[in-house]
């Protein structure tokens, strides 16, 4: 049998023998639901037409800011800051990366509001966004009780009143400084990057929401005016 | 030693928010004076967002 | 759902949208995000380099004990005869009956159990003692008060407590009025003693093993007392004062926490001992609201009847009325 380089492309024969495989599988539902031009889009609608589009992309970049600054941190360990100037500036860093990220995130949440963007099956655009913001404050709050300071003193021994009335104290315990910052830095940020990237993802495979009707037509069927999933 | 003091006063703060806390008392609202500011500039951008015209594509780009 | 389904299903502006079928513009969306990422860096640089951030130092039990001798001996002889907070807590640190906070039948802090064993009495004032090497009167005191009968021992720590009611500091020291509290005394001198020294926050700290990253010994002895909440309220960082907003100094906080700050300041919640639980419920069913609002009716509709779309998309409705 002849060696197929990797790239090469092949003809429809080659594809039939490898169609069964898992990864030929992936492949192909990925392809359909983000075609290159649709992940990447160089257009966008023309009613596309105002600054408050802007603060998705501005609440993406802070966040990347507040890992930037975070790894950062990381590098040198959870003391640092206390003990280096260098070091406290990057913690301001950290601090006024996540005040940005929240700012942005929720002027983009009034925006999106306003514009129901959940029409047109959207929902689930919406809510992994309202995810992403509520995994944010969790992740937010650990950074707060793993600060090593007053703040974390006070803020931990408050918190545990809240959490431990659910139950989860019991195994999530706000007190345990090791156990809050491997969660702050390792799970929380996996979770606010999983949850995020999704809600990016559907923001590219269904589009940004079209502007409300201002002279709707009435009696009309939904099938007739809508895009559904499988259209998409 | 002239960038080593640049460098030390941008590592500090230029203007000193440590110290007591200011706070405004509105019925049962008790809200800091900091975070008054940060939720009002939040509405003022998102006024202005809106209102704020977006750049006009040329004619041609429309396809 | 099924074609035919979709077909019968009135559109429903607050759910379904024309799909947009009209022109698109170039955008460079991987441009406009590199121009975020740099105007994001200046702000972020700007802010760090006029505002800086706040890191107020931890309080140590030397540092209360020190400061305050007289709270700190005060909780002390709580936690010794098992009544401070932490001590009546219940799950997850022990079981005290009727202590977990309930809705009706609904208990998780008590379905889920004591996972987070402490026991005050030995965790915060006998064990640290009996690390104390050459300390005669101190091992001696905690042999008499260990081998005497419950009531006895319930005798002493009462007698303590109304006599360090009245305690005072004299140069930096505990000065206790007299009274039949037995060994009491030594004991919880010793303590302040061993606190000043600065050896209890080690020792609570190694209880868990040398390399021990978990606070929550001397997390739970500090709160006990008054000193570490006399600081925050000051601070403005109390519950009742909208706390968990706030950052200390003049620095902003948690702006997002609004809400969930907002019920613990009304009624019931302000004043109810099962306040925590309640307010978690609220938030929850707040927060499963928010996202499920796109099936939920008349919430859904906010965004059309208040028309600040209209100034959104003004540019596209003048265009469709040119056209």
């Amino acid at each position: 049998m002849t060696d197929i380089p990797i790239g090469a492309a092949t003809g429809s024969d080659e594809d039939a023998v490898t169609a069964d495989q898992w990864t030929a599988r992936i492949r192909r539902r990925a392809e359909a639901a983000f075609p290159p031009k649709q992940l990447l889009p160089d257009r966008q609608p023309a009613f596309m037409a105002s600054w408050i589009y802007v603060f998705g992309v501005l609440t993406l970049v802070s966040v990347a800011w507040v890992i930037i600054t975070g790894c950062i941190l990381a590098i040198m360990g959870p003391t640092w800051w206390h003990v280096s100037s260098i070091g406290h500036f990057v913690n301001s860093l950290h601090l006024w990366s996540v005040e940005s990220f929240f700012f942005f995130m929720v002027i983009h949440l009034w925006g999106k509001f306003f514009m129901a963007a959940w029409r047109g099956n959207r929902r689930l655009t919406w809510a992994t966004g309202v995810v992403s913001f509520l995994v944010s404050v969790a992740a937010a709050f650990t950074g707060y009780l793993t600060q090593q300071n007053f703040d974390s003193q006070w803020i931990s021994t408050q918190a545990k009143d809240g959490i431990n009335s659910t139950g989860a104290g019991a195994f999530w315990n706000v007190l345990n400084f090791g156990q809050m910052l491997m969660w702050h830095i390792v799970l929380l940020p996996i979770g606010v990057t999983f949850i995020a990237g999704m809600h990016i993802l559907l923001v590219r495979r269904r589009g940004i929401v079209p502007p409300f009707d201002v002279h709707p037509k009435k009696g009309e069927q939904a099938a007739e005016a809508a895009t559904t999933a499988e259209a998409a | 030693m002239v960038l080593g003091a640049l460098f030390g006063a941008l590592l500090g703060a230029l203007i000193n928010l440590n110290g007591n806390g200011h706070y405004i008392h509105w019925g049962f609202i008790q809200i800091s004076v900091a975070n008054l500011t940060v939720i009002l500039l939040m509405i003022l951008v998102f006024v202005l967002a809106i209102l704020i015209p977006f750049p006009k594509r040329k004619e041609g780009d429309r396809k | 759902m099924s074609a035919e389904r979709a077909k019968r299903r009135r559109f429903n502006p607050d759910r379904d949208v024309r799909e947009w079928k009209g022109a698109y513009v170039p955008y460079d969306i991987v441009k406009e995000g590199f121009i975020a990422f740099l105007a994001v860096a200046v702000l972020m640089v700007l802010l760090a380099v006029v505002f800086s951030s706040p890191d107020e130092p931890a309080i140590t039990l030397k540092r209360w004990s020190i400061a305050d001798p007289v709270d700190f001996a005060q909780t002390a002889i709580t936690e010794l005869d098992g009544t401070s907070a932490t001590a009546t807590y219940g799950p997850p640190y022990n079981s005290t009956p009727d202590s977990s906070q309930h809705i009706g039948f609904f208990e998780p802090e008590q379905w889920f159990g004591v996972h987070q064993p402490v026991d005050t009495a030995q965790d915060f004032v006998i064990g640290p003692l009996r690390t104390l090497p050459h300390q005669p009167a101190t091992q001696a005191a905690l042999n008499v008060y260990l081998a005497a009968p419950a009531a006895q021992q319930n005798a002493w720590t009462t007698a303590y407590e109304k006599a360090v009611a009245n305690a005072t500091e004299v140069g930096g020291r505990l000065h206790v009025p007299a009274g039949r509290y037995g060994p009491v005394g030594v004991i919880i001198g010793s303590l302040t003693d061993m606190a000043q020294t600065g050896g209890l926050d080690g020792t609570l700290l190694s209880e868990g093993g040398f390399y021990n990253t978990n606070y929550t010994k001397p997390l739970l002895f500090l709160a006990d007392g008054s000193y570490l909440a006399n600081k925050a309220n000051a601070e403005h960082l109390a519950g009742d004062q909208w706390g968990m907003m706030n950052e200390t100094g003049n620095y902003p906080g948690q702006a997002w926490l609004w809400l969930y700050t907002m019920w613990y300041q009304v009624a019931p919640m302000n004043t109810s001992s099962n306040g925590d639980l309640e307010v978690w419920v609220i938030m929850m069913v707040l927060s499963l609201g928010l996202i499920f609002l796109p099936f939920i009716p008349l919430l859904r509709s906010i965004p059309r009847w208040t028309h600040v779309y209209r100034l959104i998309w003004r540019r596209h409705y003048r265009e469709l009325a040119s056209a």
